[in-house]
């Protein structure tokens, strides 16, 4: 940080350059290509199709199965391929998060499956996914009651950041990565690790959350763009 | 489960496809011998030493290579190595399934392992850094988007047009600067598959569906064979290789120059 410019070039409160597309694959029934800064995301949703095997069935409702994913090139040291724990605890709470906002008790014994595949990394991938995945639900036409987003702030030389980039993440002192409903702003994530005070706490919050609302627009426009009509000259 | 349930077509769609194929016709309109569109952007990642995305048609893979220091195999001390993996995530297909490489993956990255090895491709002797202590490891990991046939080529391509602009990371491990990863020419990977006695290139997933044989053969610039792989159950006659290979020939000396473009 150095006279409120960080060493990227951005304002504590701005965001990275974010690019996305809805409906991408051919097989998937909903999918989206999202690039946040560095990171390249491609997500992916399937369902509601019948749970199986038959014993994970919940007669009451539909459950939802997010797969996060970092493919092997896409970190400076090769990944080997597979899940590993972070990869495990990041696919818990983002299926948690997104079943948070889709009418899962539509569909008993169904599952909605969503796959996230980090093609290249670059601080900020659980945020990214999640927001790639709500586009590809919603390209799946899966039914929710708001359009998931989520965004990061933190802490960097005692400022309150928005977005995290890698170095930041690496040598800063707080990164809150957190989900909303944007709608309602209900909260359908929050991880945090760092040190920050009560009132970091609520700055850093109050940040997130607009970048959660700028990036939310960003989401509906690229749905929008999928879906808009053309006019015939 | 013995049958992955990719495999298992509708009798409709498969009658559907045996008419055309007794009229010469695939359900996508193309000829026997045509290939889908094909679309190779390199370089398209930060993290990778090298990669590409490869498209054929509505296949969609992306290819990435990644270069590690490690020991060199006892009986070649002086020469580096080569890893290749495929991974068939369920991202690509409602049948694929998410857990560790089964028979068709790994399949799929021996044979794209071997066009390269054999082709000689990447230069082994010059990936030694000392000779039987340090050597370069060249892994190639191929993660396949979206499946709509004919992962052979798509992934063979993907991966020679990532090991194309690669570099060798010389600076993250403080030994000078990066440099290109030596390569020589790629070798190019030709899939054929067979229905109802029909011999089609480029398979779509339809066509998988009902084959009754699949050929795979990798030729390098002089159009020598340097990889085979026949799969399935079904059979093919002596000329009906021969005729094959002619065929692939032509293929591969267009997909070559797409790859140099």
């Amino acid at each position: 940080m150095k006279d409120g410019i960080r060493i990227d070039g951005r304002k504590p409160d701005e965001l990275r350059p974010i690019k996305i597309e809805a409906g991408v694959l051919f097989r998937a029934e909903g999918s989206c290509y999202l690039e946040w800064g560095g990171n390249k995301i491609m997500a992916a949703a399937y369902g509601p199709r019948e749970a199986m095997p038959r014993h994970i069935q919940d007669p009451t409702k539909a459950i939802v199965n997010a797969r996060y994913n970092m493919v092997p090139f896409s970190v400076e040291d090769r990944k080997r391929p597979g899940p590993d724990r972070r990869s495990i605890e990041i696919s818990k709470v983002t299926s948690e998060a997104l079943e948070g906002v889709i009418f899962t008790e539509l569909f008993p014994r169904a599952t909605i499956d969503v796959c996230i595949e980090v093609l290249d990394a670059e601080a900020g991938t659980r945020c990214a996914g999640i927001t790639a995945a709500a586009v590809a639900l919603a390209n799946a036409g899966i039914p929710m009651r708001d359009l998931p987003v989520a965004c990061a702030a933190g802490k960097v030389d005692g400022t309150v950041v928005l977005d995290l980039t890698s170095d930041e993440d690496k040598e800063g002192d707080a990164d809150l990565p957190i989900a909303i409903a944007p709608r309602s702003e209900e909260i359908l994530l929050m991880q945090m690790d760092g040190h920050l005070t009560p009132a970091e706490f609520d700055e850093a919050l109050e940040l997130a959350i607009k970048g959660c609302r700028e990036v939310s627009k960003l989401q509906r426009e690229a749905l929008m763009n999928k879906y808009k009509t053309f006019e015939v000259e | 489960m013995e049958i992955p349930e990719v495999k298992r077509v509708s009798a409709v769609k498969r009658d559907y496809l045996a008419r055309l194929a007794k009229e010469g016709k695939r359900p996508d309109g193309r000829e026997a011998d045509e290939y889908r569109p094909i679309k190779i952007e390199k370089n398209i990642l930060k993290n990778a030493e090298g990669s590409a995305r490869v498209r054929i048609g509505n296949t969609m893979v992306m290819a990435g290579v990644k270069a590690d220091i490690g020991e060199p195999y006892p009986d070649s001390p002086e020469e580096g190595a080569m890893s290749t993996s495929a991974e068939l995530p369920p991202i690509a297909s409602p049948e694929f399934e998410s857990g560790p490489p089964k028979p068709d993956a790994i399949e799929l990255a021996r044979v794209v392992d071997r066009g390269i090895r054999e082709s000689g491709y990447i230069d082994m002797g010059k990936l030694c850094i000392e000779p039987g202590e340090k050597v370069w490891i060249v892994f190639i990991d191929l993660h396949v988007l979206d499946y709509d046939g004919n992962l052979f080529d798509a992934c063979s391509l993907a991966a020679s047009a990532a090991l194309q602009n690669a570099i060798l990371p010389y600076e993250k491990f403080d030994m000078g600067e990066n440099k290109p990863l030596p390569v020589t020419s790629p070798p190019i990977s030709c899939t054929f598959v067979k229905y109802e006695d029909f011999i089609v290139v480029d398979p779509s997933l339809d066509e998988e569906q009902i084959a009754q044989a699949r050929f795979t053969v990798a030729l390098d610039e002089k159009g020598d064979i340097r990889a085979i792989q026949k799969g399935l159950k079904g059979t093919f006659t002596i000329e009906e290789i021969k005729n094959i290979i002619n065929r692939a020939q032509i293929h591969a000396r267009k997909i070559r120059k797409l790859l140099e473009e």
